[in-house]
């Protein structure tokens, strides 16, 4: 059982949590992620461990309210428990002094996005941070980001707040200007990532992407969360989460993303029907 | 009565036949296809062996058990007394009972089955375990006294639970770090409730832990701690049963399309986390009208049972080699995939 430290609303429908998990908070590294189940009937769903504090023994998590698991734990409190918490999964962000490295967060990916940036500005380099979200109010990590960054632009798709327009277009503006690009880190909405592997590509500017399939044990016993990489089949769980973006195939992972849509839809109705009593 | 004489009459009671569920019925729902001895059959059934002074079925189990002996006291009516022989040298008797292959081991060499059908020594077995559980008074065997030394078993799947019960009753103090959130490894997630029943594993974790292990789940060693870690922290041994690793894929295109599984993360979903029963269960699982598996293998075998109960119209085997060759499941056993429409 793992305890419920922390809940802060941070946006509509994103939500932080700060778990107590003594053991994962010691070992864990950025890039790395947890593999949690709530209760005896729930699912196993993979999330990125955005921080953690080794002295107070707790980890950080930060997740969009989408299905039935991520409803369900928006309504756990503070002091509520997790059933099971797996952890650190993954390998850890490979993290050196690369020069310039432009950290590229969308959506809910914002939380997935600072942690590689802190680590990064630790290792000496240019951290250069792009995020955004749809509009102002489900903007995440702000202040954050712009602490562990020299320089951060925001981004809003409606122009409610900072640059108006997608987070590639800020991007594409650095590379027409010529700045020196040394590395991109894209994580976000799978669609996001594609346009900005796309757009770096060319340039041959090497981007890292952190993907988010469907998983169930996260050991690398199952395959659920294979993925194609370079035309071979990778497990995200134990060879990812981070691959060359310029190497992913996008619309495989989104095909398999949306497998189970019609279930998904199903829970969550059961879901807000038992909430609403 | 001379010894010709007393095995001939032995020889007249038929192997007996263990109640199960009929196919068309089984074939649409999860629970246990056969349903074990009644107390009149088991005792039937073991009075068909004659004790061979050089038992072979002892020597073609691999765990050794003493099965002249077991046999013996169910054939005089002392069930709980054979119950408590198997353990002492098998901690999952209910487990080996279902799902060890008998025909290649232990049965295989019995001498009844040289002329005719050897003792049913598998459904003996788990008779003893399941009398011993559903009495509620469960035996606790002799441990040795502790020697102060602290083992550490890696997976809680049937290799670290065996070595577990073995070294923990030869006085060690034994610990098993788990991955997953439950017990048990490929008893738990790979093979499915109609062969194994949940309840059972579950049961014989319970009597590991009575023994006095100590199971540590949501535990991936390698990343919580290294087997170094684990000697830094005073354990003397480290048992590595990490089972059989990732699934290999076929490397043919399109394996990676949504609504094709590895029999793996198919099985996980409906055994461990119980997708059969969804939405009851959040963790889904896809519904194939017609449903075709890969291999002839008893793996192959659960998936394709696993299909037919999921509600498949069809289920296909494609397999590379004979029928033949995948029909030792063929054999009118109770796990026999054949009455359920498989082999047409």
């Amino acid at each position: 059982m793992f305890k419920i430290i922390e809940r802060k609303q941070l946006s509509e429908n994103v939500v932080k949590n700060v778990i107590h998990a003594p053991d994962i908070a010691v070992r864990r590294k950025a890039g790395q992620f947890v593999i949690l189940m709530i209760n005896e009937k729930g699912e196993r769903i993979p999330l990125t461990i955005v921080d953690t504090d080794s002295k107070a023994g707790t980890l950080t998590i930060i997740y969009q309210v989408v299905g039935k698991t991520t409803t369900a734990l928006a309504d756990l409190k503070e002091g509520d428990y997790i059933l099971n918490v797996l952890g650190p999964l993954g390998h850890a962000t490979e993290i050196s002094n690369f020069g310039t490295a432009v950290c590229v967060g969308g959506g809910v990916g914002v939380g997935v996005i600072y942690p590689i940036a802190k680590a990064l500005r630790e290792a000496g380099c240019n951290v250069v941070s792009i995020i955004g979200a749809r509009t102002k109010a489900l903007l995440i990590l702000e202040e954050e980001t712009r602490r562990v960054s020299h320089k951060l632009t925001v981004c809003t798709d409606d122009g409610t707040y900072g640059f108006h327009g997608f987070v590639s277009a800020v991007l594409q503006q650095m590379i027409d200007a010529g700045e020196k690009i040394d590395r991109v880190y894209a994580i976000g909405p799978v669609p996001m990532m594609r346009v900005l592997a796309n757009l770096t590509r060319p340039h041959k500017i090497k981007t890292i992407v952190s993907l988010n399939p469907i998983m169930v044990d996260g050991t690398g016993m199952c395959g659920a969360c294979r993925v194609s990489v370079a035309g071979k089949t990778r497990f995200t769980c134990v060879d990812g989460p981070e691959f060359d973006g310029h190497e992913v195939d996008f619309g495989l992972l989104m095909t398999r993303l949306q497998m189970y849509t019609e279930q998904e839809k199903q829970a969550l109705e059961k879901c807000r029907g038992e909430r609403n009593g | 009565m001379d010894k010709e004489e007393k095995k001939e009459k032995k020889e007249k009671i038929p192997r007996q036949k263990m109640p199960e569920q009929v196919a068309k019925v089984r074939v649409r729902n999860f629970d246990e296809v056969p349903q074990g001895y009644s107390a009149e059959t088991a005792m039937l059934e073991a009075k068909r062996c004659i004790m061979c002074k050089k038992p072979g079925c002892v020597a073609g189990c691999p765990v050794d058990i003493d099965i002249p002996a077991f046999v013996k006291l169910i054939a005089e009516g002392d069930f709980m007394g054979a119950a408590r022989q198997l353990k002492q040298t098998n901690s999952l008797p209910a487990v080996c009972g279902r799902v060890c292959p008998q025909e290649d081991q232990c049965e295989k060499v019995c001498i009844l089955g040289k002329k005719g059908d050897p003792v049913a020594i598998g459904r003996l077995e788990r008779f003893a375990a399941d009398f011993e559980r559903q009495s509620g008074h469960i035996s606790i065997p002799d441990k040795a006294p502790s020697t102060g030394k602290r083992i550490a078993v890696v997976g809680a799947g049937p290799a670290g639970l065996t070595i577990a019960g073995d070294l923990v009753k030869m006085g060690h103090a034994v610990t098993i770090f788990e991955a997953l959130h439950k017990s048990g490894g490929v008893l738990i997630y790979g093979i499915p409730e109609f062969r194994l029943p949940k309840a059972i594993v579950d049961a014989e974790v319970n009597f590991l832990e009575k023994l006095g292990v100590k199971i540590v789940t949501n535990f991936p060693v390698g990343r919580l701690k290294t087997v170094d870690d684990l000697f830094a922290d005073g354990f003397r041994a480290v048992f590595l049963g990490v089972g059989a690793g990732a699934p290999v894929f076929m490397n043919i295109p399109g394996e990676n399309f949504s609504g094709i599984y590895s029999a793996n993360e198919y099985l996980t979903r409906s055994n461990l986390m119980k997708a059969y029963a969804f939405p009851e269960y959040d963790t889904p699982i896809a519904l194939g009208k017609n449903v075709c598996v890969i291999g002839g293998g008893n793996v192959a075998m659960d998936s394709v049972r696993t299909a037919l109960r999921l509600g498949a119209e069809n289920a296909y085997i494609v397999y590379r080699r004979t029928e033949k060759a995948a029909s030792r499941w063929n054999s009118g056993s109770p796990m026999s995939p054949a009455e359920e429409g498989l082999f047409p």
